[in-house]
């Protein structure tokens, strides 16, 4: 069991290392000089002298290894470099914006689990059969609506025709809906694919059969025996919907106008600043690792039958 | 987005017939073979110039323009039929590049030595690590904006998918008895490789690439929607959608209808896919 947990906690290291030193020399060899571009303007009237003061000063002129060894350690204790745009610092730039993307996001996250837990039960318990066709569609289909898309509809049909959510002047919640609604819709669709379909097979095997024999009523059957079993495969793609929901923030907060790290991304790109563009990518890759390396090692604990395979 | 779509796929077997006949398979075809002749032919379907004012500007649909007019008086349908061919051939170049590279790294990975494999993988596991989005941005950063990169950026994001899949399926194929028997009559590496290994791997492959299309349909649309794809008098879906957002209040459908065209074809694409797929299993 240890030995499984050090041997991927070691795999998540190495990724996440390869992550950095690729994207470091990419910003490195990049053509164009941040110094240059940010205080060699004739504007500014500084003296190459000074320029290369500046340089000096922020370890520019040192050998690549040293500036790589400087931005890792600087990494890893929290210095994320500063923007070639503004000059600003990333790691304060990051964590004003953080709070904005973190409401967002996780508002998104519970609105897709509640819809994919509705879309999944409605489509296996529903009353009608028509009832259960049409939930069953919905999945595909949410899936092929682009994000930026369903927002502009959103905000046509709740904001100008029915006049619910005011377009200026929303109060930080009403400001929230929107947004996240858009961002849930292809969020659920794969949550309650995997859904729809563990419920299928957990309900088909045998010690459903033996537990309803014993006279268990459905509700029962579907809390204590089916939904703990048909969770666990949902699990699986945790890592891949949190690429979705960094997606729908890059999206919705450009068409909404909020100022969190989505915003911030569409702008790094579009100024060319990589620094800012860097700790993006290498801050979710942690994160997308990270929520792996909980999954994988979580399935052991949730699933008994996993443990004793983990263990030979 | 290429992970969710294996996952349909598999939880999409059990229920879906097998017949490439049903309605839902047919009306697929259909919607597809509609767009697909839009960016043939263009012309044949719209008398109307996509980029040149033809009336008077902010018109609701009518008889004439069926979908309204734009901003500055341009017809919404022919910039749609236009738009077709931009972002299919976008989308076809993307699968190309995702499917050219990860086909490469998946056959070298499963059939080479395991410091090679174990290299190859470790760069998989990388490119799966970063959101597909900040991926290809990152590419963009990179090599500027433009049809043609925002096209090479969205292929980069699946190379990983089909890197896994065909090194998984070479790995099962190199496996067989059959494979066995070739090198056993004296077959080289490179003929067992060629005759016996990648032909029996590569159905499974060319069904994701189909999958991959859709998707990359509606990445390209996105970044086009951004704005870092081609420039604005183009008609592209997402950069039509993006340029008549400002007219929401006033002019429903110069975002909504072009937005429904994409909508359609992204799911006749998939609808498509999975009907392949589970014609292949069944």
């Amino acid at each position: 069991m240890w030995s499984y947990v050090l041997r991927r906690l070691g795999q998540a290291l190495l990724v996440l290392l390869v992550a950095f030193t690729a994207t470091f020399f990419l910003l490195h060899y990049l053509p164009g000089d941040a110094v240059i571009a940010r205080y060699g303007s004739p504007q500014l009237g500084l003296s190459s002298a000074e320029v290369a003061e500046i340089r000096a000063s922020m370890g520019a002129d040192q050998p690549v290894w040293t500036q790589f060894w400087l931005a890792l350690t600087g990494f890893l204790t929290g210095n994320l470099g500063y923007s070639a745009q503004t000059g600003a610092s990333v790691s304060s730039m990051l964590t004003t914006a953080l709070p904005e993307t973190a409401a967002l996001t996780l508002t998104s996250f519970l609105l897709a689990v509640v819809l994919a837990f509705t879309i999944a039960f409605t489509s296996t318990f529903g009353r009608f059969a028509w009832l259960r066709r049409v939930m069953r569609a919905l999945p595909p289909l949410f899936i092929s609506i682009p994000v930026f898309w369903l927002a502009i509809v959103l905000i046509q049909i709740f904001s100008f025709q029915l006049g619910l959510v005011p377009v200026i002047g929303a109060s930080d919640l009403q400001a929230l809906v929107l947004p996240s609604l858009a961002i849930s819709v292809p969020i659920a669709a794969p949550l309650a694919q995997i859904l729809v379909s563990s419920i299928d097979e957990v309900r088909s095997q045998p010690f459903v059969s033996v537990v309803r024999a014993k006279g268990a009523s459905t509700n029962w059957l579907l809390w204590r025996n089916v939904l703990g079993n048909a969770l666990l495969p949902a699990l699986t793609i945790a890592g891949l919907l949190f690429g979705e929901l960094i997606a729908g923030a890059v999206v919705t907060e450009t068409i909404f106008g909020r100022s969190g790290i989505g915003r911030m991304t569409e702008q790094a790109v579009a100024n060319r600043d990589m620094p800012v563009l860097q700790a993006i990518v290498v801050l979710s890759a942690a994160t997308f690792v990270l929520i792996n390396l909980i999954v994988d090692l979580l399935y052991p604990v949730l699933d008994p039958r996993l443990r004793k395979k983990v263990r030979v | 987005m290429s992970s969710i779509a294996t996952v349909f796929t598999r939880s999409r077997k059990a229920q879906t017939g097998t017949s490439l006949l049903r309605p839902s398979v047919l009306l697929a075809f259909g919607a597809l073979g509609v767009t697909v002749s839009w960016a043939l032919v263009p012309g044949l379907f719209t008398s109307y110039d996509p980029i040149a004012n033809v009336g008077p500007s902010l018109q609701a649909p009518n008889a004439e323009h069926f979908f309204g007019t734009d901003s500055t008086g341009r017809d919404v349908l022919s910039r749609v039929i236009y738009g077709a061919r931009e972002t299919l051939t976008g989308a076809l170049m993307a699968v190309a590049v995702g499917f050219l590279v990860g086909t490469a790294m998946g056959v070298l990975s499963g059939s080479s030595h395991r410091s090679v494999d174990e290299v190859l993988m470790r760069i998989v596991d990388v490119l799966l690590a970063i959101p597909s989005l900040l991926l290809s941005l990152s590419v963009i950063i990179l090599l500027g904006y433009g049809t043609v990169n925002v096209a090479i950026a969205v292929g980069i994001t699946s190379i990983a998918a089909f890197a896994r899949l065909s090194r998984s399926q070479v790995v099962q194929v190199s496996r067989s008895d059959f494979v066995e028997a070739a090198y056993g009559s004296g077959g080289s590496f490179g003929t067992v490789l060629w005759r016996h290994i990648l032909p029996n791997s590569l159905t499974p492959v060319l069904a994701l690439a189909a999958l991959q299309f859709g998707s990359a349909i509606l990445q390209i649309s996105t970044l086009g929607f951004l704005g870092y794809g081609a420039p604005p008098p183009t008609p592209e879906w997402g950069l039509m959608i993006a340029e008549s957002r400002d007219f929401v209040a006033t002019a429903w459908w110069l975002t909504t209808l072009p937005g429904l065209v994409l909508v359609i074809t992204v799911l006749s694409t998939n609808r498509l896919s999975y009907a392949i797929q589970a014609r292949r299993n069944a």
